[in-house]
């Protein structure tokens, strides 16, 4: 069969290559050009080649001291984050109602959070866990536990977890839910009948059913954790100390507060290329597992 | 192994308060027997399912009773009943292998492992999966997913019944075949009571010793396939079974005389009167009625003649009425009007679409 070639197709591709080189292709390159230049402000660059990096990757320099110290604070909050907040969305799921007008009334409740800005969760955390007029705070101080996220780094970070959790779970629990949903009955009736104990049909039908939105779970929680700024920046902005400045906390105070471009945009090249390794290790590591030996592919087979 | 009573068991999924016609499955008493392969026969809504899963302990029942071998098993759950059942879609258990599929019911009933292995390697001989017992089960195709289903069953060394819930709906055509007669082979081998739900009247005819056909939530008739073939109790039945269907004709039976459409015939036997006021039809199948050139049976006009492969099938009025009618292969029809005679014996009449018994002598 003759296929018609008509190069003017390409033309039909045109306004979405001008929308993504204008809102990706461009920026992305600014920053790439920004790296491998010094500048003075006055809009004046000095090329510099390699040397951010270098400065960068060498954890004895200043730049490269900050660089790994933030990176490693980012990595702990990640594997905490995804450590808490995946098991808690799956038991959410599992005790979701499944019929019934309760079910829209979780939905709702369960969407929330999600629906609030981030710098407004972060104010509402920030004012919640005050010790001098925060419900939290004050409450947690009123029974005589010294709590006080402003100078003690411990406090500040379990205070971003647990804003964390109360804001991104739900998430979880809806992606693991909607997993849960597409189960048909029948794998329920003949784990019963094949005498499953809760545990097992956990592990045998709903684990593995779910695998698929877990899977997105993980990347989508990675990422965001991974890349989290606003809510520490308006609760605690990186301290005390710098015990709760991440990477991106340490890209703004590069490029605004010290007018470091060429630095600040190094650094987010790096960070862009970690966060872009990470997910495909998780997605390799992730898929790579139900693709064992002896599984054959199967075309359209769920 | 078990014999299954039922006794005055009903269901309505509205709750036991709802109106008795609304029931899904309307009162019944009856027994199944140990080792017989029962097919539920009946068009999708008609309860079939409901029944089964009343059986195995799914659905509990609204009223009534049901026994396993004389044991009241009506409020035991699904887990203590020892029955086994295949569903539509094959149910497997993705992360495991074959092996670990078909041991997961033995496994949950906490069996040693080396139990578990011997009772696995049995089951897959007997099921042909012993080649693939290593492999993940989501990779095969749907009728070996279909036995592993079948395998967690029988796996199970006390399992009275096995229940299937039209377990060919996702199996292509020609493994269709091969599988019912693994079906039948290993009812054969194993003695156990398999009941097997289908709106397929083949897979019915091929599978089951007893025929049991439903509609609207009741049992119109059980029996052997011949028995539902030749002497359908209820016109529900002569529709369902065969193909094309049986012939109703609105008759008018006094004696020996039946009148059908303005013509008379006689008939084999005698009826008893039948009440003014009741609707009543003569049934006859339509490899029980013949097309000729006359001059005696009834007059009919020809609409079609189909060929069947089989069989060819004339589709005739009489009156106005349709009927189905066999035409031998060579006859050739000039025009459109036939005659239509009747196997007298193989005449049934009806009276509110159930069938009238004759009145011998």
């Amino acid at each position: 069969m003759d296929k018609p070639f008509d190069n003017r197709a390409w033309l039909l591709v045109l306004p979405a290559f001008l929308i993504v080189v204008f809102t990706a292709v461009i920026p992305l390159m600014t920053v790439v050009n920004y790296s491998v230049q010094d500048t003075f402000g006055n809009n004046q660059f000095f090329w510099n080649g390699v040397g951010w990096y270098k400065e960068l990757l060498d954890p004895g320099s200043e730049l490269g001291g900050r660089f790994y110290a933030s990176l490693g604070r980012n990595f702990i909050f990640s594997a905490i984050i995804l450590a808490l907040e995946i098991p808690l969305g799956i038991v959410v799921a599992l005790s979701m109602p499944r019929e019934g007008w309760t079910v829209a009334a979780t939905l709702v409740i369960l969407a929330l959070p999600l629906l609030i800005p981030w710098n407004v969760v972060g104010t509402i955390w920030q004012i919640f866990g005050r010790s001098d007029i925060g419900l939290l705070g004050a409450a947690l101080n009123a029974i005589g536990i010294n709590y006080n996220y402003v100078s003690n780094p411990f406090d500040a970070w379990a205070t971003i977890i647990v804003m964390d959790v109360w804001h991104w779970t739900s998430l979880v629990a809806l992606l693991c839910y909607a997993g849960l949903k597409s189960i048909p009955d029948a794998y329920y009736q003949a784990a019963r009948i094949d005498g499953a104990s809760r545990w097992a049909v956990f592990r045998a039908i709903q684990l593995p059913k779910m695998s698929r939105v877990l899977l997105i779970a993980v990347l989508l929680r990675f990422m965001d954790s991974f890349m989290i700024y606003t809510e520490p920046f308006v609760v605690t902005g990186g301290g005390p100390g710098n015990s709760t400045t991440f990477v991106s906390i340490e890209v703004v105070k590069i490029a605004l507060g010290q007018f470091d471009l060429g630095k600040a945009a190094a650094l987010s090249l790096v960070y862009n290329l970690i966060v872009l390794i990470v997910c495909w290790v998780f997605y390799t590591v992730m898929t790579g597992q139900r693709a064992e030996p002896g599984h054959r592919a199967e075309g359209g087979a769920a | 192994m078990a014999r299954i009573d039922f006794e005055a068991l009903a269901h309505s999924y509205a709750g036991a308060d709802a109106a008795p016609e609304s029931y899904a499955l309307k009162e019944m008493t009856m027994t199944w027997r140990q080792g017989g392969a029962y097919a539920l026969l009946g068009p999708s809504g008609c309860g079939k399912t409901t029944l089964l899963n009343i059986i195995s302990g799914l659905i509990t029942p609204s009223s009534g009773r049901i026994l396993f071998d004389g044991e009241d098993v009506t409020h035991l759950p699904t887990e203590k009943r020892n029955i086994a059942q295949v569903f539509q879609f094959p149910v497997i258990y993705d992360t495991m292998t074959v092996a670990q599929n078909l041991g997961f019911p033995l496994k949950n009933r906490k069996l040693a492992p080396d139990k578990i292995a011997q009772r696995v390697a049995e089951i897959a001989d007997m099921l042909d999966l012993t080649s693939v017992l290593d492999r993940k089960a989501t990779g095969l195709t749907a009728d070996a997913k279909q036995k592993i289903s079948l395998g967690r069953g029988l796996v199970r060394a006390d399992v009275a019944a096995i229940l299937f819930d039209e377990p060919l709906t996702v199996i292509d055509p020609h493994l269709k075949w091969q599988l019912r007669s693994k079906l039948k082979a290993l009812h054969r081998a194993l003695d156990m009571t398999m009941i097997y739900v289908t709106h397929d009247q083949t897979e019915a005819l091929t599978f089951a010793d007893t025929i049991i056909v439903m509609h609207d939530g009741r049992i119109v008739q059980s029996g052997r396939p011949a028995d539902l073939f030749e002497q359908p109790e209820h016109t529900f039945v002569g529709h369902f079974i065969g193909s094309p269907g049986m012939n109703f004709i609105p008759a008018e039976i006094d004696g020996t005389v039946a009148r059908l459409a303005g013509q008379t015939l006689s008939l084999a036997t005698r009826y008893p009167s039948i009440p003014a006021g009741t609707k009543v039809e003569l049934g006859i199948r339509p490899e029980f009625a013949l097309l000729t050139h006359g001059p005696d049976g009834l007059r009919v006009q020809v609409d079609r003649i189909d060929n069947t492969g089989r069989a060819r099938i004339a589709r005739v009025r009489l009156g106005g009425c349709k009927m189905s009618v066999t035409v031998h292969n060579y006859m050739t029809l000039a025009g459109s009007d036939a005659f239509v005679r009747f196997n007298l014996s193989k005449i049934h009449i009806y009276a509110d679409s159930k069938r009238v018994e004759s009145a011998h002598g």
